[in-house]
C-alpha cells in the first residue's frame, strides 16, 4: 500500500476508533480514558509532521496522490470516496493535529472533574476524525459529509454543559444556522453534480475547464458552495452562531470555534477556488470584508473576554474570505494556517485566565461573578506571567506587527485587496473594509490586553486568589507562542518583512478553470501583488499602530475616556453593544414567524382540514345514513316489509284461535274432514 | 255367517265406538282404551278380508304384527301417561297443555 | 432452494398463530414465546433469502405458481426481486423486534399476539405477491387485524383512531380493486402482474374511457389507493392519529411496514403497469413530494406530543422518496437521457423506503420507552433527562440525527440521493425541497432540546435507565443505520438491477406506446 495512503489512513481512522472506545468503554476505564483520545491525536501529529517532513524534503509544489474507490454505485450513477493529499492537505492536517493535540493536553487540567469528562474526550476525538475528513476528502461527496459530522461534534460541544438552558440553545442555533449554509452548498453541488455527473475535485474541474457548466450556473454553483462556506465560516448574514458558541467549553472554543472548523469553509473555498466565477468572486469579497469590518466594530465594545475573541476570530475569517474574492486566495490559506495558531493560543489565554477566575470565584463561594468579564479582572500580568506573554505575542501577531506571523499573512490579504483595486480601479470599498479591519482589530486586541492584564486590580478579592494555571494548561500556550513567530513560515528566508519562503513555493495557486479568460491569470495577479505589496503594508502598519496606539491612550493612559466616548458616540456605541441588532431582528423576521407558520401549519393540518374537511367526511355520510336511515326504517321497514308481517300477524292472530292444542278436537275435525272427503268422493 | 260384510258392519262399529272414545274421553287411559278399540276394528278387517278375499295368510300376519305393536304402544303411553300424572297429578289430557304458547 | 421459501415465509406467522391459539389464556410468557419464534424464525428465513439472492439476475427469483381459482384465471404467484426483497428483509425484522417492544402488553395477551402474526402474514404476502388477485386478499387481510390492534391496545381515542385508520384504508382498496378489475377485464383476463406488466401498456394505449385516456383513469386510481398508504398530502390526516393511539409495536409496524406498502405499490403497480403515464404525472408526483417534506415538517415542529410529532416525520421523509420517484423521467430522451440521475432517485427512493423503515421504527420505540416511565409523551413535559439516561439520551441521538440526514447514518444517503436524481428535472421544487433538511434539523434538534437539555425536572430524578430489553429492540435498527449510512454498496447492489430495469421499462415501455 502507498505510504501516503497508510499514513493518512490511520490519520483518519485513529480518532475514530478513539472515540468509539470512549463512548462505549471510557467510562469503565481507568482514567476515565483520556489517554485513548490523547495517544490517538498526538499519534496523528507524529504522523502529520512525518508527512510534513517529507513535504519539505521533497520540496515539490505539484505534488499530489489521488486515491479513491467506489462507494455507492448503481448502473450508471456512481460515488467515490477517496483521499486527495497535496501539499495543502499536509499543512492543514498538521494545523489540526496541532491545535487538536494542544485542545486536548489544555483540557486535562481545564475539564478534570468534570462529570462527563470522558464524554468531552470522546466528542474531541470524533470532532478531529471529521475535521480530518474535511482535510483529506477528494471529492464534494466526503467533504459534505464531514461537513456535516463536524457539525454535529460542534453540536455536542457547545452543547456540553447542556444543563444551562443557554448552553443548550446555542448548540442548537450552531447547527441550525450551519444547515441554512449548507442548503445553498447543497444546491451548488447539485448543481455542478448535474452538469458532470461526478463529485470529485478533479473531474469538476476537468467540466468546468471543458465548459460543461459555464455562465450563470457556474455562478450560482459557485456561489451556493461558498453559501456552505458562509454557514460554517460564520460569515455575515450567518455569523450569528459563533459568538453563542463561545458557550461551550474554552478548548472546544480554541480548537473549534476559532482555529479549525471555522476555517472549513474558507479551506473548502481554497479547494474550490478555480472553478469560481468573476461575479461570484466579487460577492464572496465583499460578503468577507463587510463581515471583517463589521464583527470588528462589534468586537470593540464586548466585555466578555471570549466574545471579544469570537468576533474577532469572524472579522478575520472576513479577512480569508475577502482574500478569496479577490483572487489572491493562496493568502487565505496562509492567513488560515497562522490564524489558527495565534487564535487557538488567544483562546487557550483566555481559557486559562478563565480558569484562574473560576477557582477564585469558587474559593469565594461567589457563584453570581461572571469569570469572563474583564470588568472583572485587571492587573492580572503579575499573576499569571506566562498566560500574559502567551496572550501578548498572540495579540501583537493578531494585530499585524512585524516580526510575528500575522504580519505576514494579513499583510498578503491586504496587498491581494490593493491589487485587486488597481486592476480593477474599483471596489474601493474593499479598502476601506480590509483596512478598517486591521486599525479595529489592533484596536480592541490590546484593549483586551490592557483591561485584563494591566491597571489596578478591579476585584482586590478575587485578584488575591488568582494563580498561574498548571502546567498542562501552559504547555500549550507556550508552544503556540512560539509558533506565532514570523520565522516558522518564511524559512528559509529570515526576512519578517516577506512572505517568501516554503510556504509560498510549496503553495502555489491554481489557474482559474473558468473558460473564456474572464478570470485574471496567476501571473497577473502575482504582477499586481507584487506592485501594491509595498503600499499595502505601510498603510497597514499604520494603521495597526494607529490602533494600538488608541487603546494605550484609553485603557492604559487613560487621557482619553472610554466612557466619555461611548457617551459622544451614544447612537454608534449602541449600535455596536447591542451587534446591530441582528439576533433581534432575525427573532423577529424569521424566528418568529417560521415558528408561527409551522403552529399555523400543524392547527390548519390538525384543527381545520382534518377536522371539518376530513371528518366533514365522516359527518356527511353520518348525515346521510341517517337520512338513509330513516327512509329505510320508517319507509322501506316499516312501512313495506313489515306490513307483510303485520299482515301475517294478524292473519296468525284469526287463525290461531283454531289451534285448540286439543289433540281430540284435532282428531274430531281429522275425523269429519276424512267424512266431508268420502261424501266428495261419492258424489 | 261366512257373510264378509257382517265383519266389516262390526268392525266399523268397533272403529266409530274407539273413535268416540278418544274424541270425548277426558281421561288418558279411556283415550288409549279407544286406541286399542280402533286397532282392533283395523285387526278385525285385515283378517276378514283375508279370510274372505281368498287371499293368503298376509292379512293374518299384519293382524298379529298390529297386536305386537299395540302392546309396545300400550307400554310406550302408559310410561308416558305415567309420567304426566307425577307431574300434572292428573291424567286429564286437557290439563297436560304445557306446549300451548 | 428446494423448498418453497417464499411460501414458507408467508405462512410460517400463520402456523405461529394456530399454536397460540392451542395455547391456554394464562399462559402469557409461552404464547410470546411461541410468537418470538414464528418472526424469528421468519427472520431467519428472509436472511436465508437474502443470501441465495442473485442480485446479477434480472426478473423475479423465487417464484411459485400453483392454480388457485382457475375459472377467473387466479393463480397462486409469489416472487421476489430487488424492490420486494429489501421490504421482504425489514417486515420480519420489524415484526420480530416489535413482539419484543409488546413485551408489555396486559390486556388480552393471547389475542394481540394471534393477530400481530396475522399482520405478519398479510405484509409478507403483500410484498410477496405476484398474482393481482392474491395481491389484494393480502392487502386487505393485513388491514383487518390493524384495525383490531389500534382499536383494542390503542390510547383512549384508539376506537376512533382504528375507525379512521379502518375508513381511509378501505377506500384505498375499494379504488384499488376497480383499478385492478379494470386491468383484467381491459388486458386479456389476467392477474398475472408480470404478464400485466407487460401487456398493460399495449393494451391499454389509445383506449378511451368517458373521453379520457383509460390509462390515466386507471393510474389515478391506483396512485390514490397507494397514496392513502403512504401517506400522501392531503391523504395524511388518519396517520397522525392512528400512530398516537396505536400501541408502540404497533407504531413501528405501521410506519415501518405499511407505509412502505403504498410507495412500493407505486413502484410495483403504477410504473410497471402504467410506465406512460409516469411521464405525465412525474410533475404532480414531484410537487406532492414536496409539499410532503414542507407541509409534514412544519407541521412536525410544531407538535407538542412527541410520538404526533414522529408521526408527521414520517409525512416529511417519505416526501423525499416521492421526490426521488419522479426523477425516473430525467432518463427520458426529451430530459437528456440522464440515467444516472434517474437511478439515483429510484434507489434513493427504495433505500429511503428501508431507513425510514428503520429510523421511524427506532423512533416510535424510543417514544415507547419514555411513554412507559412517565405515562405522557409532552414534549415539553421533559427536560433534562440527558442527565438522568445517559444511555437512551445517546439512543435516541442516533435516532434523531439519523432522521435530520445526519451523514455516516443512512437517512443521509437515501435523502442526497432523491435530491440528486430528481434535480436535473425538477430543479425549482427540488431547491424549495432542500429546505426539508433545514425544517428537519429544527424540529429534531427543538425535541432533543426539550427533552434530554436543561435542568432534569425534579418529576424524573427516578426515572429508570433504559433496559435491556429495550436495547435489545433499538441495537439492530441503530446498527443497520449506521453500516448502510457508512457503506450502503451492500443495499445498493441487491436492488440495482432491479432499479435500471423498471427505468429501462419506464423508458422503453413508456416510450413505445408514445403520449397516450
Amino acid at each position: 500500500m502507498n505510504i501516503f495512503l497508510q499514513y493518512t489512513l490511520l490519520i483518519y481512522f485513529l480518532p475514530l476508533i478513539a472515540f468509539g472506545i470512549q463512548i462505549f468503554v471510557g467510562k469503565r476505564l481507568p482514567r476515565q480514558g483520556d489517554w485513548v483520545s490523547i495517544g490517538a491525536v498526538l499519534t496523528t501529529l507524529i504522523l502529520s509532521l512525518a508527512l510534513f517532513a517529507g513535504m519539505l524534503l521533497n520540496y515539490n509544489p505539484h505534488f499530489e496522490q489521488n486515491f479513491s474507490f467506489t462507494w455507492l454505485e448503481t448502473a450508471n450513477f456512481k460515488i467515490t470516496m477517496g483521499f486527495l493529499i497535496d501539499n495543502i492537505t499536509i499543512i492543514m492536517l498538521l494545523v489540526v493535529a496541532i491545535v487538536s493535540s494542544a485542545s486536548h493536553i489544555f483540557s486535562l487540567k481545564y475539564m478534570a472533574g468534570d462529570p462527563r469528562y470522558s464524554r468531552f474526550y470522546a466528542y474531541l476525538s470524533l470532532f478531529t476524525f471529521s475535521m480530518n475528513g474535511i482535510v483529506l476528502a477528494n471529492s464534494l461527496m466526503l467533504l459534505y459529509m464531514s461537513w456535516e459530522l463536524v457539525g454535529l461534534s460542534s453540536y455536542l460541544l457547545i452543547g456540553f454543559w447542556f444543563e444551562k438552558d443557554s448552553v443548550a440553545n446555542a448548540g442548537k442555533k450552531a447547527f441550525l444556522t450551519n444547515r441554512v449554509g449548507d442548503i445553498g452548498f447543497f444546491i451548488g453541488i447539485m448543481l455542478l453534480f448535474t452538469a458532470i455527473g461526478s463529485f470529485s475535485y478533479s473531474d469538476i474541474f476537468a467540466g468546468v475547464a471543458d465548459g460543461r457548466i459555464t455562465g450563470t450556473l457556474l455562478t450560482l454553483a459557485g456561489i451556493g458552495l461558498f453559501m456552505g462556506a458562509v454557514g460554517k465560516s460564520a460569515q455575515f448574514p450567518l455569523h450569528i452562531w459563533l459568538p453563542d458558541a463561545m458557550e461551550g467549553p474554552t478548548p472546544v472554543s480554541a480548537l473549534i470555534h476559532a482555529a479549525t472548523m471555522v476555517a472549513a469553509g474558507v479551506f473548502m473555498m481554497v479547494r474550490v477556488f478555480p472553478i469560481l466565477t468573476p461575479d461570484a468572486q466579487i460577492l464572496i469579497a465583499y460578503i468577507g470584508g463587510f463581515t471583517a469590518l463589521f464583527a470588528a466594530t462589534i468586537a470593540i465594545t464586548r466585555t466578555d473576554i471570549k466574545q471579544v475573541l469570537a468576533y474577532s476570530t469572524l472579522s478575520q475569517l472576513g479577512y480569508m474570505i475577502m482574500v478569496v474574492g479577490t483572487g489572491a486566495y493562496i493568502a487565505a490559506f496562509f492567513h488560515l494556517v497562522i490564524h489558527a495558531m495565534f487564535k487557538a493560543n488567544l483562546f487557550y489565554g483566555a481559557g486559562s485566565v478563565i480558569h484562574g477566575m473560576h477557582h477564585a470565584l469558587h474559593d469565594l463561594k461567589d457563584h453570581k461573578t461572571d469569570p469572563q468579564d474583564m470588568r472583572n479582572m485587571g492587573g492580572l500580568k503579575a499573576k499569571m506571567p506566562i498566560t500574559f506573554w502567551a496572550m501578548l505575542i498572540s495579540s501583537l501577531a493578531i494585530s499585524g506587527i512585524p516580526f510575528f506571523s500575522g504580519f505576514l499573512s494579513k499583510d498578503a490579504i491586504l496587498a491581494g485587496t490593493l491589487a485587486l483595486v488597481e486592476r480593477t480601479h474599483s471596489h474601493h470599498l474593499l479598502l476601506i473594509f480590509g483596512f478598517g479591519a486591521a486599525l479595529l482589530t489592533a484596536f480592541y486586541m490590546f484593549r483586551m490586553i490592557f483591561i485584563t492584564f494591566y491597571n489596578q486590580p478591579s476585584r482586590p478579592q478575587i485578584f488575591a486568589r488568582m494563580k498561574e494555571s498548571p502546567r498542562a494548561m501552559l504547555i500549550p500556550l507556550i508552544v503556540l507562542s512560539v509558533l506565532s513567530v514570523y520565522i516558522f513560515y518564511t524559512l528559509p528566508n529570515i526576512n519578517p518583512l516577506s512572505d517568501k519562503g516554503w510556504f509560498t513555493h510549496l503553495v502555489e495557486a491554481k489557474e482559474s478553470l473558468v473558460p473564456g479568460g474572464i478570470n485574471p491569470t496567476v501571473h497577473d495577479i502575482e504582477e499586481s501583488i507584487h506592485h501594491s505589496h509595498t503600499p499595502a503594508m505601510i498603510t497597514s502598519l499604520i494603521v495597526a499602530a494607529m490602533g494600538l496606539l488608541l487603546a494605550w491612550l484609553m485603557y492604559f493612559k487613560k487621557t482619553l475616556s472610554a466612557e466619555v466616548w461611548a457617551k459622544r458616540l451614544k447612537p454608534l456605541y449602541n449600535l455596536s453593544y447591542n451587534k446591530y441588532y441582528i439576533d433581534e431582528i432575525y427573532n423577529k423576521v424569521l424566528y418568529r414567524p417560521f415558528l408561527k407558520l409551522a403552529d399555523w401549519v400543524a392547527y390548519l393540518d390538525w384543527n381545520v382540514y382534518d377536522k371539518y374537511f376530513i371528518n366533514g367526511f365522516g359527518k356527511v355520510t353520518v348525515w346521510l345514513a341517517k337520512i338513509v336511515g330513516i327512509a329505510d326504517y320508517e319507509g322501506l321497514d316499516q312501512g313495506v316489509v313489515d306490513s307483510f308481517g303485520r299482515g301475517t300477524k294478524r292473519l296468525g292472530g284469526s287463525l290461531k284461535k283454531l289451534q285448540t292444542g286439543k289433540i281430540q278436537s284435532y282428531i274430531l275435525f281429522a275425523a269429519l274432514a276424512v267424512v266431508i272427503i268420502l261424501i266428495l268422493q261419492v258424489l | 255367517m261366512d257373510n264378509l260384510q257382517v265383519y266389516l258392519i262390526i268392525a266399523a262399529l268397533l272403529f266409530s265406538l274407539g273413535l268416540f272414545a278418544v274424541i270425548t274421553r277426558r281421561n288418558a287411559i279411556a283415550v288409549l282404551m279407544g286406541v286399542e278399540l280402533i286397532l282392533n276394528a283395523a285387526n278385525l278387517n285385515l283378517i276378514a278380508f283375508a279370510r274372505f278375499g281368498g287371499m293368503n295368510i298376509t292379512g293374518h300376519i299384519f293382524a298379529l304384527f298390529v297386536i305386537v305393536l299395540a302392546a309396545a304402544e300400550v307400554a310406550v303411553a302408559l310410561a308416558i301417561i305415567l309420567n304426566i300424572y307425577q307431574n300434572f297429578n292428573s291424567i286429564n289430557v286437557d290439563e297436560a297443555q304445557q306446549l300451548k304458547q | 432452494m428446494d423448498f418453497n421459501i417464499l411460501s414458507l415465509l408467508i405462512w410460517l406467522p400463520i402456523i405461529g398463530m394456530v399454536a397460540i391459539a392451542f395455547i391456554p389464556r394464562e399462559q402469557e410468557e409461552v404464547i410470546k414465546i411461541v410468537a418470538a419464534v414464528a418472526t424469528g424464525l421468519q427472520l431467519f428465513l428472509a436472511i436465508l433469502l437474502w443470501m441465495q439472492f442473485d442480485k446479477t439476475a434480472i426478473g423475479f427469483q423465487f417464484t411459485e405458481k400453483y392454480t388457485w381459482i382457475p375459472s377467473f384465471n387466479i393463480f397462486y404467484t409469489l416472487g421476489v426481486d430487488g424492490l420486494s426483497l429489501p421490504m421482504v428483509i425489514l417486515t420480519p425484522l420489524l415484526s420480530f423486534l416489535a413482539i419484543f417492544v409488546s413485551w408489555n402488553i396486559k390486556r388480552a395477551v393471547k389475542g394481540y399476539f394471534a393477530l400481530f402474526l396475522l399482520l405478519d402474514t398479510g405484509m409478507m404476502g403483500v410484498f410477496l405477491a405476484l398474482d393481482f388477485f392474491l395481491f389484494y386478499v393480502f392487502w386487505e387481510v393485513m388491514l383487518l387485524p390493524m384495525y383490531f390492534l389500534i382499536g383494542m391496545w390503542g390510547g383512549p381515542q384508539r376506537v376512533y383512531a382504528a375507525i379512521k385508520f379502518f375508513l381511509f384504508t378501505l377506500v384505498g382498496s375499494v379504488l384499488m380493486l376497480i383499478a385492478i378489475l379494470a386491468l383484467y377485464f381491459t388486458c386479456g383476463q389476467t392477474f398475472d402482474m408480470v404478464t400485466l406488466m407487460q401487456t398493460a401498456p399495449e393494451a391499454l394505449s389509445g383506449v378511451l374511457w368517458w373521453g379520457v385516456s383509460a390509462i390515466k383513469v386507471i393510474w389515478i386510481l391506483l396512485f390514490i389507493g397507494f397514496a392513502i398508504k403512504v401517506p400522501v398530502f392531503p391523504l395524511h390526516t388518519w396517520l397522525p392519529l392512528a400512530h398516537v393511539e396505536a400501541p408502540t409495536a404497533i407504531s413501528v409496524i405501521l410506519a415501518g411496514v405499511l407505509l412502505k406498502m403504498g410507495v412500493y405499490g407505486m413502484l410495483r403497480v403504477n410504473y410497471g403497469m402504467l410506465p406512460e403515464a409516469v411521464w405525465w404525472f412525474a410533475g404532480a408526483l414531484a410537487v406532492l413530494g414536496l409539499i410532503n417534506v414542507l407541509w409534514g415538517g412544519l407541521a412536525a415542529l410544531a407538535q407538542k406530543d412527541l410520538k404526533k410529532m414522529v408521526a408527521y416525520s414520517s409525512i416529511n421523509h417519505l416526501g423525499y422518496a416521492l421526490m426521488g420517484m419522479a426523477a425516473v423521467i430525467a432518463a427520458l430522451e426529451v430530459n437528456g437521457g440522464n440515467y444516472a440521475a434517474a437511478e439515483a432517485g429510484l434507489s434513493g427512493a427504495v433505500f429511503q423506503m428501508f431507513n425510514h423503515g428503520t429510523i421511524s421504527a427506532m423512533l416510535f420505540i424510543l417514544a415507547g420507552v419514555v411513554y412507559d416511565r412517565a405515562h405522557h409523551r409532552e414534549i415539553a413535559g421533559f427536560g433534562g433527562l440527558a442527565k438522568q439516561m445517559p444511555v437512551y439520551a445517546g439512543v435516541t441521538a442516533i435516532a434523531f440525527f439519523a432522521g435530520l440526514g445526519l451523514p455516516s447514518l443512512s437517512g443521509f444517503i437515501s435523502e442526497f440521493m432523491c435530491f440528486v436524481g430528481a434535480f436535473p428535472v425538477f430543479r425549482t421544487i427540488v431547491i424549495i425541497g432542500t429546505l426539508g433538511i433545514l425544517i428537519n434539523a429544527a424540529y429534531f434538534l427543538r425535541a432533543y432540546q426539550k427533552i434530554f437539555f436543561g435542568q432534569l425536572n425534579k418529576k424524573y430524578a427516578d426515572m429508570p435507565e433504559i433496559n435491556g430489553r429495550e436495547l435489545f429492540t433499538l441495537i439492530p435498527l441503530a446498527v443497520i443505520t449506521f453500516i448502510f449510512g457508512v457503506y450502503p454498496a451492500p443495499f445498493l447492489n441487491i436492488i440495482k438491477v432491479t432499479i435500471s430495469g423498471l427505468v429501462e421499462h419506464v423508458v422503453t415501455l413508456g416510450g413505445m406506446v408514445g403520449v397516450f
